[in-house]
């Protein structure tokens, strides 16, 4: 997407004559005579760190995940690595609790996905609308989970679903109502995960929104477009490119799913310690000690993630991810 | 100062009289289509702060209070035991963890968006081969999940012997391939190539040029890098879980889940563990109060592009 505005405030209108070819600045594409070490230097510090933090270790998880080690005699002659194949994927995809950890986040998604896009997209709708007063405050307010770590969120509303300690559950229970928020898991995860995310979502599409040119919006309401069909015929399609994002982003956090889980595990029966794939592969690394299984679930949790974010960009208007590369 | 402007320029005069307002004609329906909306925003609000409202309440009781569920009132006020407590068990280990956490993400949070803000800038500034290529990987970089590296990296991490110290939690965090691409977009808003070509005329060399003009100039872009890269160091769970088992070097995080793994055998966890984690979100909530326009430029600048 083509996005002037920081083109606006360093190209001043000053020099108006200059053909504008790309949106690169000039001066960028003139032959350098002066130290050609600079740019390496400034660029060193990141890409040592991203290869020993980043590269390095998605080569050893591959590489991990196509060994198993066994040990020799009565386990005092020390491991050995034996090259296993695909046998530590199959291990993985043919346990039953694997496949159940991606069901339960199958569900998660199905469930957090829609309804956590839904509801900040509405709310920024509206907070986008001349009706909204106090814009100021209701942005501030409803971004605030989001300044809460994780794993305090996951406290907080373990603590909002215990019988006895939750005014929700007390009122609920003087209401006549039994609610039995720790038996029904993914719904209690997604309502943490919509609480932290919502708020965070909803200020990318306000952001987005309010950069929506003017003119557009009054032409369709010469046109005769009311207030709701303006929301949904312009102004929804205008903000793709940022619908498309927040839906890449929230598709690879929401596959890593292990926080939230991790805490109700313990006060919920239904989590168990394999309930997401992420914790299967930590179980499956700490517990059972069985690192090429554990990196075997990573690598496979990875490619879910790749595939999904590649249907999200495909699919959800592919344009944003081009202008990333290309235009930024 | 101008901080947000750039990122907001693309909508000036929003304060002009609203024009997707109902003609007079519809007037009627006006409040009420006003209450709804005002109504529905209430709403979420309430939603989302009454969570926290509950903590800093629940901080305030003590174990038989909190467990019983009965109401805060005067008399039954014991945040300042329920503080007393949190400084005394274990030899005051709360605020060691709480110290680690300062330390992980604020220098952390510092030196990530240094590294990003020089990495961004070379990539705005310069012309080299293959540069696209690059940036193209530093974006696959943003794609990866960061969970699934951390097995791969605690194993590499206790080969090279570095496991269960500092720089096994510390290191790791310095690396955002987001933040990278955002630098980069908030160069191409902040500096002008006029300046910098003005430098260099006066015989500034590039680094100095970097230093004392680039970097001073992209600074709101700086502080947005390091406000989310706090965040995220602060929140970060797994990495310390996987990395750390000596206690004294949790950050805040860890350690009050270790705490909460111990409310079962003992009750008299539970208020430090809430109001070990009120403690922990003041000083985020306190960044994000008054840092307002750099984390909405952030999320801005991220999107809109």
């Amino acid at each position: 997407m083509v996005a002037p505005a920081p083109q606006g405030v360093t190209s001043p209108a000053a020099r108006p004559a200059r053909p504008r070819r790309a949106r690169r600045p000039q001066w960028a594409w003139r032959p350098r005579r002066a130290r050609p070490g600079a740019p390496a230097l400034l660029l060193l510090p990141f890409f040592v760190l991203f290869t020993v933090c980043t590269l390095i270790p998605i080569g050893n998880a591959v590489y991990l995940s196509l060994y198993r080690e066994e040990r020799s005699g009565l386990g005092f002659g020390g491991v050995e690595r034996v090259f296993a194949g695909l046998g530590n994927y199959a291990s993985a995809l043919e346990d039953s609790a694997f496949r159940d950890g991606f069901l339960n986040l199958a569900l998660y998604c199905l469930l957090y996905i829609p309804l956590m896009t839904g509801f900040s997209l509405l709310l920024a709708l509206l907070l986008d609308s001349a009706l909204a007063r106090a814009k100021r405050f209701f942005q501030l307010a409803l971004f605030l989970p989001h300044a809460v770590p994780g794993i305090i969120a996951a406290l907080i509303w373990m603590y909002l679903y215990t019988p006895g300690v939750s005014p929700v559950i007390g009122a609920l229970d003087a209401a006549g109502l039994q609610a039995d928020v720790l038996g029904a898991p993914v719904p209690a995860v997604v309502n943490i995960a919509l609480w932290e995310w919502t708020g965070y979502n909803l200020i990318i599409f306000f952001a987005a929104l309010q950069a929506i040119p003017r003119e557009v919006l009054e032409a369709s309401v010469v046109d005769g477009a009311g207030p709701l069909r303006t929301a949904l015929s312009i102004k929804v399609p205008l903000i793709r490119p940022s619908l498309a994002m927040v839906g890449l982003f929230t598709v690879i956090g929401s596959l890593q799913l292990f926080t939230e889980p991790m805490i109700l595990h313990g006060a919920a029966p239904g989590v168990v310690t394999t309930w997401t794939p992420n914790m299967y592969a930590y179980t499956a690394a700490f517990e059972r000690n069985d690192y090429g299984l554990a990196a075997a679930a990573s690598v496979l949790l990875a490619l879910a993630a790749a595939a999904l974010s590649f249907l999200v960009t495909r699919f959800s208007g592919g344009r944003s991810t081009e202008a990333k590369g290309t235009e930024a | 100062m101008s901080i947000s402007t750039p990122l907001k320029t693309r909508r000036p005069a929003r304060s002009l009289p609203s024009f997707d307002l109902p003609g007079p004609k519809r007037r009627p329906s006006w409040s009420m289509s006003k209450t709804v909306v005002n109504g529905v925003l209430l709403l979420a609000t309430l939603y989302m702060l009454l969570p926290l409202l509950w903590l800093v309440t629940a901080a305030a009781k003590n174990t038989g209070d909190l467990l019983g569920g009965r109401t805060l009132t005067p008399d039954r006020w014991h945040l300042g035991q329920n503080l007393a407590d949190l400084a005394s068990t274990g030899h005051g280990i709360y605020f060691r963890w709480y110290l680690n956490s300062l330390l992980y993400a604020g220098v952390g949070a510092a030196l990530c968006a240094f590294i990003c803000v020089a990495a961004g800038y070379a990539f705005h500034v310069y012309g080299f081969p293959g540069k696209e290529r690059l940036f193209g990987l530093v974006l696959l970089g943003v794609l990866v999940p960061t969970t699934a590296l951390a097995l791969p990296m605690y194993l590499l991490a206790s080969k090279a012997g570095v496991v269960n110290t500092f720089w096994a939690v510390f290191l790791p965090s310095l690396v955002n391939p987001f933040g990278v691409y955002l630098a980069r977009v908030f160069c191409g808003g902040y500096v002008p190539g006029e300046v910098l070509e003005a430098a260099r005329v006066d015989g500034a060399s590039e680094l100095r040029t970097f230093w004392s003009i680039g970097l001073r100039m992209v600074m709101p872009g700086f502080v947005t890098i390091f406000l989310f890269q706090f965040t995220a160091i602060w929140n970060n769970f797994f990495l310390p879980l996987v990395m750390l088992s000596d206690t004294t070097l949790f950050p805040v995080s860890l350690g009050l889940y270790s705490w909460n793994t111990q409310t079962r055998a003992f009750p008299e966890y539970y208020p430090l563990v809430v109001t070990g984690s009120l403690l922990a979100i003041v000083p985020l909530v306190v960044a994000f109060i008054a840092l307002q326009r750099f984390w909405k430029a952030g999320l801005t600048a991220g999107s809109v592009k």
